[in-house]
């Protein structure tokens, strides 16, 4: 069986601030990680090798520097990974990003794809079923276990906001999974000196099809646009309150018992 | 189209590699440049002194894929699950008839898998038309027959517009949809305007765990669509003698390779109440241990709320995730949120800051949490909670 991870290297969006002079971001000392979900998702992967045997393919899209997190893949245990980087994928939003993925994905060959709920960064949760709508393959998204991985079907537990559903598919199937899956394991001594070694397969434009597909990948493929960013505001109208801690709480109380029984 | 820094205007000051949330912008020979790490987001654009950064056109830059104007009406997805409609179906409605107005357009819902009844009520609540499509294998959420259906409807009848709730069937399907149409697609959207002068959407919403809010634009192609975070929109008021027209719909050709087998609930009683609350006093870090939480029950009680976490206080294990606020965990909008040891950091606030009105408790005064507060105290919870209590307590005897 072979088994695909979509991965996406972030900031690591705990430790981002905002300036509040300038309003803009502060990056300085913010480490690029992995995303948290897609680590899970890794893990997810591994185990189902583990148990059924075959081999679990690691994919990025991003810049040259995602290299490094695909190497940390490797340390996990990951059997191949691969790089889709190309200056024309650069600005995508996440229709292009999904269409990129696509096109590799089919390239490489899978029979289950794996991937986080969504990346920290822009927080969508799109680019999983919208690779799946083009690879024209079912998916199920926010799955907290894998029940049973059979030789053409999956069922797992999909999240939701009232409890869980219990889902069957066929396969190929792309699934996007939440946190609660499972406990990532810790690279080994032995995956840390085959990430050394590992081989960073590299899938540019070219690799993925050229001129035919350029005008749906990057920024030219990509439907949205960011307008702008500013840093959240929010218009208070705050209310005073004087004297001790007793007079404080008495005024609160007091407003509090007008706005419940109005 | 790329962004560009201009190097005879540019003064090497670095302000715009600060700027930047991509880490984009870098000194070449003293003159900042643009690598391809560019997200187009224009925020180095703002704050040049010197006006060196600029949008340059380039060859092959997107133009409008089809006549836009063929486009029209303003769409909401409304969810069901056991054919109970989600709340969230009637902020969209309130939402979409703010939208449709401005355009000067019709308000329509669609419903997939429920009744004629459910329909009539999405009418009352402000929708202009429904599609129903009652095709039992839309009855339990499989996310290709509900793509399948909504892009169906979408190429019949072309609406400029379409929201559907940010919810774990909304941000699941939607996705697919989007990519079946070759249009765009905004994740999350917490707030939503027309744009004066191009009629576009202006689609808000957070990135980076909340730390940024980002306008985002779909001008080249229709329909437009969003989902809209549950719990920030306000809802319409019901009308009881509004009338509609309902449009049933048989749909062939719908199919499915996944299955939902079982159905499980296990939503606490707490979660739901968390959602509903009308008061929610919620505990952070400064609560200290599980026994502060017992007092925040108390006072939960006496105003007729629930409670609510921090991230913090759900990690030292003093209460369960259910209670948890932010953007790991529930989207609130009570009329009252008591915020009582809790500093507000930014993932807390996008899960409560559209409140009513917002009570801080906390012994820093520069908690951030004072920013966005109605009502500030500074003092130990330990001491301020208890007199809550206890004055409460008396006001109502009395």
């Amino acid at each position: 069986m072979r088994i695909m991870v979509f991965v996406k290297q972030v900031p690591d969006t705990a430790e981002v601030r905002i300036n509040p002079e300038t309003n803009t971001l502060v990056r300085e000392g913010v480490p690029s990680i992995m995303n948290p979900y897609d680590v899970h998702a890794l893990e997810a992967a591994l185990q189902i090798r583990d148990q059924k045997g075959g081999n679990v393919v690691v994919v990025t899209m991003g810049p040259p520097q995602a290299e490094e997190m695909l190497r940390e893949s490797v340390s996990m245990g990951a059997d191949e990974v691969f790089l889709v980087s190309d200056r024309a994928f650069a600005g995508a939003d996440t229709w292009a990003t999904s269409y990129a993925l696509y096109k590799a994905a089919e390239k490489i060959g899978f029979d289950i794809i794996l991937c986080g709920k969504q990346a920290i960064d822009g927080d969508t949760a799109q680019v999983g079923p919208e690779t799946a709508e083009f690879l024209d393959i079912p998916h199920i998204s926010y799955i907290r276990k894998i029940e049973e991985v059979g030789e053409s079907s999956i069922k797992v537990q999909r999240l939701m906001d009232d409890g869980y559903d219990v889902v069957e598919s066929s396969l190929p199937v792309l699934l996007t999974v939440v946190k609660e899956i499972n406990t990532p394991r810790l690279p080994s001594l032995k995956g840390k000196m085959a990430a050394k070694k590992a081989v960073i397969n590299r899938l540019d434009l070219d690799a993925l099809g050229g001129k035919e597909i350029e005008a749906n990948v990057g920024l030219k493929g990509s439907p949205t646009q960011v307008r702008n960013i500013f840093a959240p505001e929010c218009q208070v109208q705050k209310r005073e309150l004087n004297g001790t801690v007793e007079d404080q709480v008495a005024a609160l109380i007091q407003d509090l018992r007008r706005i419940r029984c109005a | 189209m790329r962004i560009v820094v201009v190097s005879e205007r540019c003064i090497s000051c670095e302000v715009c590699i600060a700027s930047c949330p991509f880490s984009a912008i870098e000194m070449r020979d003293d003159k900042a440049f643009i690598t391809e790490g560019c997200q187009f987001c224009r925020a180095c654009m703002s704050v040049c002194p010197a006006g060196a950064i600029i949008e340059k056109a380039e060859e092959g830059d997107a133009k409008p894929a089809a006549d836009l104007s063929a486009y029209s009406g303003v769409w909401v997805f409304a969810e069901q699950r056991d054919s109970k409609i989600a709340g969230v179906a009637y902020e969209l409605l309130g939402a979409g008839g703010r939208l449709a107005k401005e355009r000067g357009t019709y308000l329509a819902a669609v419903l997939f898998g429920s009744t004629e009844e459910n329909a009539r009520d999405l009418i009352k609540w402000g929708a202009d038309k429904v599609y129903l499509c009652t095709d039992p294998i839309l009855e339990k959420f499989n996310d290709e027959p509900y793509s399948q259906a909504l892009a169906l409807l979408i190429e019949q009848y072309k609406p400029e517009i379409v929201l559907a709730g940010a919810t774990p069937v909304g941000r699941s399907f939607i996705p697919r949809v989007a990519a079946r149409l070759r249009t765009g697609l905004t994740a999350d959207c917490t707030f939503l305007e027309i744009d004066k002068e191009s009629g576009n959407l202006l689609q808000v919403r957070p990135a980076f765990g909340g730390n940024i809010m980002a306008t985002i634009l779909c001008p080249n192609h229709r329909p437009q669509i969003a989902t809209v975070r549950p719990r920030v929109m306000k809802r319409a008021e019901p009308d009881e003698s509004r009338q509609g027209e309902i449009i049933n719909l048989n749909l062939t050709s719908l199919a499915s390779r996944t299955k939902v087998l079982d159905t499980v609930k296990e939503a606490s009683e707490c979660m739901l109440n968390l959602q509903e609350a009308e008061v929610i006093v919620a505990g952070g870090r400064g609560m200290a241990d599980s026994k502060g939480f017992k007092m925040l029950e108390e006072l939960a009680e006496l105003l007729g709320g629930a409670v609510g976490a921090s991230r913090a206080a759900v990690d030292e294990g003093w209460v369960s995730y259910s209670h948890q606020v932010g953007q790991t965990g529930k989207t609130v909008c009570p009329k009252i949120y008591i915020a009582c040891g809790i500093s507000g950091a930014v993932q807390h606030m996008v899960g409560m800051q559209s409140s009513d009105m917002i009570i801080a408790v906390n012994k820093n005064p520069e908690a951030p949490i004072f920013n966005v507060a109605t009502y500030g105290i500074v003092g130990d919870v330990k001491e301020i909670v208890p007199l809550m209590i206890k004055q409460l307590k008396e006001a109502v005897q009395s």
